[in-house]
């Protein structure tokens, strides 16, 4: 048995467990963290994927002791601070992009990733990345709808972002014309 | 508001509303239980645990048919915390006996049985025989390896045919033959020599796995009263009656919860982990888990049944069909399971669509030594269409008729009769689904380069929704205003996917004016929600649906009684409505405005109870013997047409689908995003097995063990899948709503097929259609076009 401990989820978690325990098995059966699920053991169904230090990751694949340390992030983890869905959540809800829900926590995990790596910018490429996780219920087009109304409101705020950004520069430049004049 | 239309009699009203009259059912609502599921918080049958729980686990048959010769426990007793190893002779009552799950019926059993733990005889692949409880996974895998059973090969028998032969291995005593079913009708002899025209095909449909996501997992545990409980995933809380049968006790004392389930799809229909948890809890008084591995789930849960069909069809010049010939086949597996009923399915819808007054139909289904075979959505009456829609395109072909012409001019309409003899008593939008499928799709795509080709095709389907109507199918549901004017419904289907709760929800809120967020769905549960039977055969919107219409409209109805008596109007001058502004109910009419709670008041004032029990009856009809002609079997039908581009490399056999669209008469959309979902999505269920699933067998022996051998589609299989719901608003379920959850699975395979026949002059016959079968059909086929001549 050795000692892990992992911040799941932004809470540090320390349980004792046997070096072949997979972080699924010690995030399920340790931590009572039952979001990410148990599909196929075997990595091909994504039903299981967590984010491990922010990259994605098959849990069923990894031993527990292999990650010692890490953050990890589940789909429980992406909600915003204050509990509420995160935009991606949201448009997962306004998508229909859960049925029975199983694969759902694994697409999130997944589909955050993507998100934060730009690798959304297409309807195929969002499929691409998408193509580890399976989900037998929606046909995936719901899924795919939603990842691509995240990223374009993920693009919408940064766009915004960057626009508040250049008009406060201008402005300022303005303003050292104005005092330099 | 459309609720004052009348109560349905048993099982036989219509419900009709307009659209524009509804304020919460047909709007596409997101579902109640999305929420949870997308903050990670639903938790699943494997999701419970207890304080230290037990685990459970089967030993199963490593050959396909064999006589078992020894068991020994006691190396893996002697394994630390292995509490105990059970074998059949420790099952109370170790027989299963096949019968239709759920609900009293009529119909005798079919005198088929199977052992819960095989004792002296192993008929499949995968068969439990031993159940080995542990304090833990690991001394329970350590456990399972050293449970010592040997097996004495017996001959076994792997194909149909082979085991309806003479002198074939018995897979049980009595013969191999399972089931038979035959249709005459009319004149088919008179109606060939008639023909211009006849065409004739065989084809072949493969076993396939649900693949749920969820794999089979549950907990039980003893409750304070001695009642057994059961929180598994299953679409049958009424299990909890086999449940009883096996352990000798009375129902009464057996609870089985379904919690949301992650899949269905006919897989959790027949008793999957229920029997196994029950008899380790029982035998050791205390809580256990059960998780079925995916190996297990492949290796040995009943799959669909494998079908060999055979059709001749005589048609005139103009495309009229005069006659039909059908034969079909089925695999059953090792054990009977639903495969009677199954092929009664495929014999009843084996016609497909179409006005065929003149039928021969032979159907039968043999025991072989491979994997049992059960309900899988669709139940049968989907492999058919891989015939029927063949045979549609063979005659158009051989006829120079437009594909989308030739099922137009045989397309039933209200008032035909069906080859068994039950007329379709509501309206058929068929041709109007091919109409849209091709007026969304315009121009057939071009090929991207020399070597490739374009291809179209289109299929069109019925499939019935409810239940055979000789299995006295009922559904409740309670309705219960709170003194805050909230509202509790319990109803006892399992939720599966479909949003089956959440549209409880929408029709109670559309009946009772209450908003959608005060209102709770308490479901799934034998013990505490009135028994709506179960969730398959596309029957619970049908069924809980009017069951929870029922209710809300007893409830309705009271609490206008009530507002009447307190206010001195007439009934007739008051309503129970949604207040536009509050979007809460209220109940107005000539100076009278009493909201939901001030109504409750008055109820309770005035002795009127404030929650009914509603029961719907499914329609009723005589029994079938094996010569299948009545009024009715099913309660109704819906009907659909799917169309296909897609694009085949003629070099590597490699098909790339480029559009899907899908079309379905859904009756009223309930909610349009459920239904736009269970289209879509039950599309895509039946391209994977078009195109890529295969339970692969070798003599019986299951070799696709995993999701690395077992191909469902990913999303870079699939293109978007375009969804045209169509509303006659005819259906039997409340406001005019047909089922939809197996109707899309029937179309696909047969709309590929016919996509490359178009592309390949060459039809696949044999599904999946490999590569390698497309590059049969590139082989066989006319030179294919060339870019352009599409």
């Amino acid at each position: 048995m050795a000692t892990i401990t992992l911040a799941v989820n932004g809470r540090s978690v320390t349980r004792a467990a046997g070096a072949h325990l997979t972080l699924l098995r010690w995030l399920r059966e340790l931590a009572d963290v039952t979001d990410p699920k148990y599909g196929c053991g075997e990595g091909i169904c994504g039903a299981c994927t967590v984010l491990v230090d922010g990259v994605p990751a098959a849990s069923c694949l990894i031993l527990a002791a292999q990650v010692d340390g890490a953050t990890v992030t589940t789909a429980a983890g992406l909600a915003e601070p204050d509990g509420s869905l995160s935009p991606l959540q949201r448009a997962f809800h306004e998508h229909h992009a859960a049925q029975c829900g199983f694969c759902t926590p694994g697409m999130l995990t997944t589909a955050a990733a993507m998100l934060a790596d730009g690798r959304c910018r297409s309807r195929a490429e969002i499929r691409a990345g998408l193509h580890g996780n399976l989900c037998r219920c929606t046909g995936y087009g719901p899924i795919v709808d939603a990842v691509e109304a995240a990223q374009q409101e993920a693009g919408q705020q940064e766009a915004g972002q960057q626009e508040a950004a250049q008009q406060e520069a201008a402005q300022q430049e303005a303003a050292e014309q104005e005092a330099g004049r | 508001m459309n609720a004052d239309a009348p109560g349905p009699a048993a099982g036989t009203g219509i419900r009709t509303s307009k659209a524009d009259e509804l304020r919460v059912v047909h709007q596409p609502l997101a579902r109640h239980d999305q929420a949870e599921k997308i903050a990670g918080s639903t938790r699943f049958a494997g999701d419970l645990a207890f304080a230290s729980m037990l685990h459970a686990r089967l030993v199963r048959s490593p050959v396909p048919s064999a006589r078992v010769t020894r068991r020994d426990a006691s190396a893996a007793l002697a394994v630390p915390g292995v509490v105990c190893v059970l074998f059949g002779e420790d099952v109370p009552h170790n027989t299963v006996w096949v019968d239709v799950p759920g609900q009293t019926v009529e119909v005798a059993a079919l005198k088929a049985s199977m052992e819960v733990l095989a004792t002296g005889r192993v008929r499949f692949h995968g068969e439990p025989v031993a159940l080995v409880v542990a304090e833990t996974e690991d001394a329970l895998a350590q456990a399972c390896e050293l449970v010592e059973i040997d097996y004495e090969d017996l001959p076994g028998v792997y194909d149909p045919a082979e085991a309806l032969a003479d002198g074939a291995p018995a897979v049980h005593e009595g013969g191999n033959l399972l089931g038979e079913w035959r249709i005459d009708r009319g004149d088919p002899g008179a109606a060939f020599a008639a023909a211009d025209v006849v065409v004739a095909g065989s084809y072949q449909t493969q076993a396939v796995d649900h693949a749920y996501l969820e794999p089979e997992a549950g907990v039980g545990w003893l409750d304070d009263d001695g009642v057994l409980n059961l929180r598994v995933a299953t679409q049958v809380v009424e299990h909890y009656r086999d449940v009883a049968r096996i352990l000798g006790i009375p129902e009464a004392r057996v609870r089985v919860i379904a919690p949301y389930v992650g899949g269905g799809f006919g897989g959790k229909e027949d008793m999957t982990v229920e029997p196994y948890l029950a008899l380790a809890v029982w035998r050791t008084r205390r809580a256990v888990r059960m998780q079925w591995t995916r190996q297990e789930s492949l290796l040995a849960r009943p799959k669909r049944h494998r079908m060999w069909l055979r059709y001749r069809t005589a048609a005139r010049r103009d495309g009229t069909i005069l006659g039909q010939e059908i034969d079909i086949t089925a695999d059953s597996g090792a054990y009977a399971y639903l495969s009677a009923l199954v092929l009664l399915y495929s014999s009843v819808h084996a016609c497909g669509p179409y006005r065929v007054g003149n039928v021969t139909l032979r159907a039968r289904c043999a025991y072989t030594n491979n994997p049992p075979t059960s309900a899988f959505r669709g139940f049968g009456g989907m492999q058919v269409v891989f015939g029927y829609e063949a045979q549609m395109d063979l005659l158009a072909g051989e006829l120079g008729i437009p594909p989308a012409d030739i099922r137009k001019r045989n397309a039933l309409a209200r008032g035909d009769t069906l080859p068994v003899g039950q007329v379709v008593e509501t309206e058929v939008l068929l041709c109007q689904t091919i109409d849209a499928v091709l007026g969304r799709a315009g121009d057939k795509p071009v090929p991207s380069g020399p070597r490739k080709a374009t291809g179209r095709g289109i299929a069109s389907n019925i499939q019935s929704y409810g239940r055979l109507v000789w299995l006295n199918d009922s559904a409740a549901a309670w309705a219960g205003l709170q003194l805050d004017g909230s509202l509790t419904v319990r109803c006892g289907v399992p939720d599966i996917g479909g949003g089956q709760a959440s549209s409880l929800a929408q029709i109670a809120s559309e009946v009772l004016g209450v908003p959608m967020d005060r209102i709770t769905v308490h479901f799934g549960d034998s013990a505490l929600t009135p028994l709506a039977g179960t969730t398959t055969a596309t029957r619970q919107l049908l069924m809980s649906g009017n069951a929870v219409y029922e209710a809300a409209v007893l409830v309705r109805d009271a609490i206008v009684r009530a507002v009447a008596a307190e206010t001195g109007q007439p009934v007739a001058g008051l309503r129970l409505d949604a207040d536009p502004a509050s979007g809460q109910g209220v109940v107005t009419g000539p100076g009278v405005s009493v909201s939901l709670p001030e109504a409750v008041v008055v109820c309770r004032r005035r002795n009127v109870p404030i929650e009914a029990l509603g029961t719907f009856f499914g329609p009723k009809g005589r029994p079938v013997v094996r010569e299948l002609r009545a009024d009715r079997v099913f309660p109704d039908f819906t009907f659909g047409t799917h169309l296909c581009d897609l694009e085949v490399d003629l070099d590597t056999g490699q098909v790339e689908l480029l559009r899907y669209i899908a079309a379905h008469d859904v009756g009223r959309a309930i909610n349009p995003l459920s239904v736009a979902g269970q289209i879509s999505g039950g599309a895509a269920q039946g391209l994977g097995m078009a195109l890529l699933e295969e339970i692969a067998l070798a003599d019986g022996v299951n070799l696709t063990g995993g999701f690395f051998q077992y191909l469902i589609p990913t999303a870079t299989d699939l293109p978007d899948i375009e969804t045209i719901v169509l509303e006659s608003g005819e259906g039997m379920g409340p406001f005019g709503a047909r089922g939809i959850g197996e109707p899309p699975i029937g179309p696909p395979a047969a709309a590929v097929a016919s996509a490359i026949h178009d592309a390949l002059g060459s039809r696949p016959t044999v599904l999946p259609i490999t590569p390698e079968r497309v590059l049969e059909c590139v082989t066989r086929g006319d030179p294919p076009p060339g870019p352009g001549s599409a």
